[in-house]
């Protein structure tokens, strides 16, 4: 449970370019993706974001490039959360292989505002408007997905994965 | 179960007699590519995993397309990462500067893609290669890793939206402008997790460059996969560039679709998608001839031989507007060779315009014409988000390469009818061409 988390509201197709802009992906270090994230729509994010800050937005939230930099940035932002009324769909999968937690809550997305505190709870889908005092549920991943998520991201799930299938050899143990 | 097009080949490739929309499953895949974006990222993610091995040398491609030839040391370091793993592990398809391309060109004309294959690739425009009748999708630098690794990746079975084709495009409309009226007409979430299937009698009379621009788009409409019905022309492209075997699916007459969405070709009229998405498109004749600052010709959307000698028959004997900026840049080494020898490279140059080795360039604002603040630029790309092609002060509009290269003549926004009327469908064509 994370609480006093502050929101940061944005609209319908927030694309993975002003997320982090292209003139920037000549790096893949976390720390300075983040220093420029949302930077094309929201110059004062990167300054401004906390530690266990939110991003609520609208319908198809990083739609476009692939680029798996934008969830790295917004992570690394420490964001602990971003919901949304839906999810571009190499978005979504970008976030759950590497443990960036998203809700798809298309009431939550829509009523609440820029600065609300929520607190949230990934277990149950639960989101608490604070701010408001509203309350709003959102949808909970499938099974599989929540097995990925459990195992920390798809690198230590696909790690689990080939050790157990025996399949493969060469895989190293922990520690190695 | 009845199964759509994509369906039944993700099925085939998780060992499973039928899938149905919605459900997880874990499929093998036929060819897994990066570039020299998001192929660092994966690399450092596979070394990760910790396996002695990549899954198969000869199923990954590698292709520094994006920054390259290097623009500066930070990208010049980025493409080392990849070119080092490439050596290392001994990668078969990575593709240095004088025998790259940009990716989605590529692949299909390097014979790496055939019908019915499955590929994914750490890059959304992968869904190109649904013009052959394959699965191919964009996924992230983890799935990359992972898939590097283990020859697999999770999927969600796609529901999908059926688009009938009838009729025949006419005049100086194309693929472009058919797939821009089609995400005009649903929008940038129109087609969110679904497959955009494409079938219809209407389909024979698409080359396979104008299949590649409409697939290329599908991610426009955020669909995971556009797909199109296998028929003679792809089999002769097949043959053309690949002496593999492969697999031919077709959906079943009984599959179903959430919709189904039937198009007339002759109703489609050349298009320009104006700032700042895809799905902002309207008929270029109607449109206000605003004012611009330069043309880009290229991409993987529209950098193939038809493109450039549908630019070159009306930049042909003519001059790029005065203060517009003209780039030219063919979409692979193969492309820019038969550009040269047709032709259409001097006919480029003596217009004014500039042409360019093959990359990705501007096209992601990376380099190779860069925008200022307030500058607008028309551009036969497929994206014009916010600061897609430099500032973000700075305006993309979206259109067919007839199209581009008529605003580069006119210095605003005009029609191609304009400049010159069409010729008749099936000129612009390699085989009508031999
Ligand atoms: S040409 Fe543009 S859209 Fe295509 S792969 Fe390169 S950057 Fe991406």
């Amino acid at each position: 449970m994370k609480q006093g988390c502050r929101v940061w509201k944005y609209g319908d197709n927030v694309d993975t370019d002003v997320i982090v802009p292209a003139r920037y992906l000549t790096t893949s270090d976390p720390a300075e993706l983040a220093a420029h994230c949302m930077e094309d729509i929201d110059p004062g994010f990167a300054a401004g974001v906390l530690q266990g800050d939110i991003i609520v937005a609208g319908e198809n939230f990083g739609c476009g490039s692939s680029r798996e930099h934008a969830p790295i940035a917004i992570k690394a932002s420490g964001v602990a959360c971003v919901i949304a009324g839906s999810f571009a769909r190499i978005f979504y999968r970008n976030a759950i292989n590497i443990g960036l937690a998203i809700l798809e809550c298309p009431q939550a997305a829509a009523e609440i505002q820029s600065g609300d505190m929520l607190s949230v709870d990934f277990e149950s889908g639960e989101i608490h408007n604070l701010t408001r005092d509203r309350q709003y549920r959102a949808a909970l991943f499938p099974p599989f997905v929540r097995d990925i998520m459990a195992t920390g991201g798809l690198i230590p799930y696909t790690r689990k994965k080939l050790l157990n299938s025996g399949a493969r050899t060469g895989v190293r143990q922990e520690g190695d | 179960m009845p199964m759509t097009m994509t369906q039944k080949i993700l099925a085939d490739h998780a060992s499973l007699a039928s899938v149905e929309a919605g459900q997880l499953i874990e499929a093998q895949v036929d060819l897994v590519l990066g570039n020299d974006v998001t192929a660092p990222v994966a690399i450092r993610e596979f070394e990760k995993i910790g396996v002695a091995e990549v899954f198969d040398q000869r199923r990954i491609a590698l292709v520094p397309d994006h920054f390259a030839p290097n623009k500066d040391i930070k990208s010049a370091e980025q493409c080392k990462i990849m070119r080092d793993f490439a050596r290392n592990r001994e990668i078969e398809h990575y593709f240095e500067i004088g025998r790259m391309g940009i990716e989605h060109a590529l692949l299909p004309e390097q014979g790496l893609v055939l019908p019915g294959e499955l590929v994914i690739g750490a890059d959304s425009h992968t869904c190109t290669y649904g013009a052959v009748g394959a699965f191919s999708t964009g996924i992230g630098s983890t799935d990359m890793a992972a898939a590097m690794a283990a020859g697999t990746a999770w999927f969600k079975v796609p529901g999908a939206i059926r688009f009938v084709l009838n009729g025949a495009l006419g005049g100086w409309a194309c693929g472009k402008d058919l797939i821009l009226s089609v995400i005009g007409a649903i929008g940038v979430d129109g087609a969110l997790y679904r497959s955009m299937e494409f079938d219809g009698p209407g389909v024979a009379t698409l080359s396979m460059d104008e299949r590649f621009t409409i697939a290329n788009m599908a991610i426009e409409a955020g669909a995971k996969n556009g797909i199109f019905a296998v028929d003679a022309r792809t089999r002769a492209w097949a043959a053309s560039v690949s002496a593999r075997s492969y697999r031919e699916y077709a959906a079943d007459s009984d599959a179903e679709y959430e919709r189904t969405i039937a198009i007339d070709l002759t109703s489609i009229r050349p298009q320009i998608a104006f700032p700042h998405l895809p799905s902002n498109a309207r008929p270029a004749a109607g449109a206000e001839r605003t004012p611009i600052d330069q043309v880009v010709i290229g991409s993987c959307t529209n950098g193939r031989i038809e493109d450039l000698r549908a630019a070159a028959f009306l930049l042909k004997g003519r001059s790029v507007a005065p203060g517009i900026r003209c780039i030219v840049i063919p979409a692979t080494q193969q492309i820019y060779r038969q550009a040269v020898r047709e032709g259409l490279v001097d006919a480029f140059i003596e217009a004014g315009a500039v042409v360019s080795t093959p990359t990705c360039g501007p096209c992601l604002g990376g380099h190779m014409g860069i925008l200022a603040d307030g500058e607008r630029a028309v551009a036969t790309t497929n994206r014009n988000f916010v600061g897609r092609m430099g500032h973000p002060g700075s305006e993309v509009y979206l259109a067919s390469p007839a199209t581009a290269a008529a605003c580069a003549l006119a210095g605003c926004i005009v029609d191609p009818g304009e400049i010159a009327p069409a010729p008749p469908r099936g000129y612009f064509e390699t085989t009508a061409k031999a």
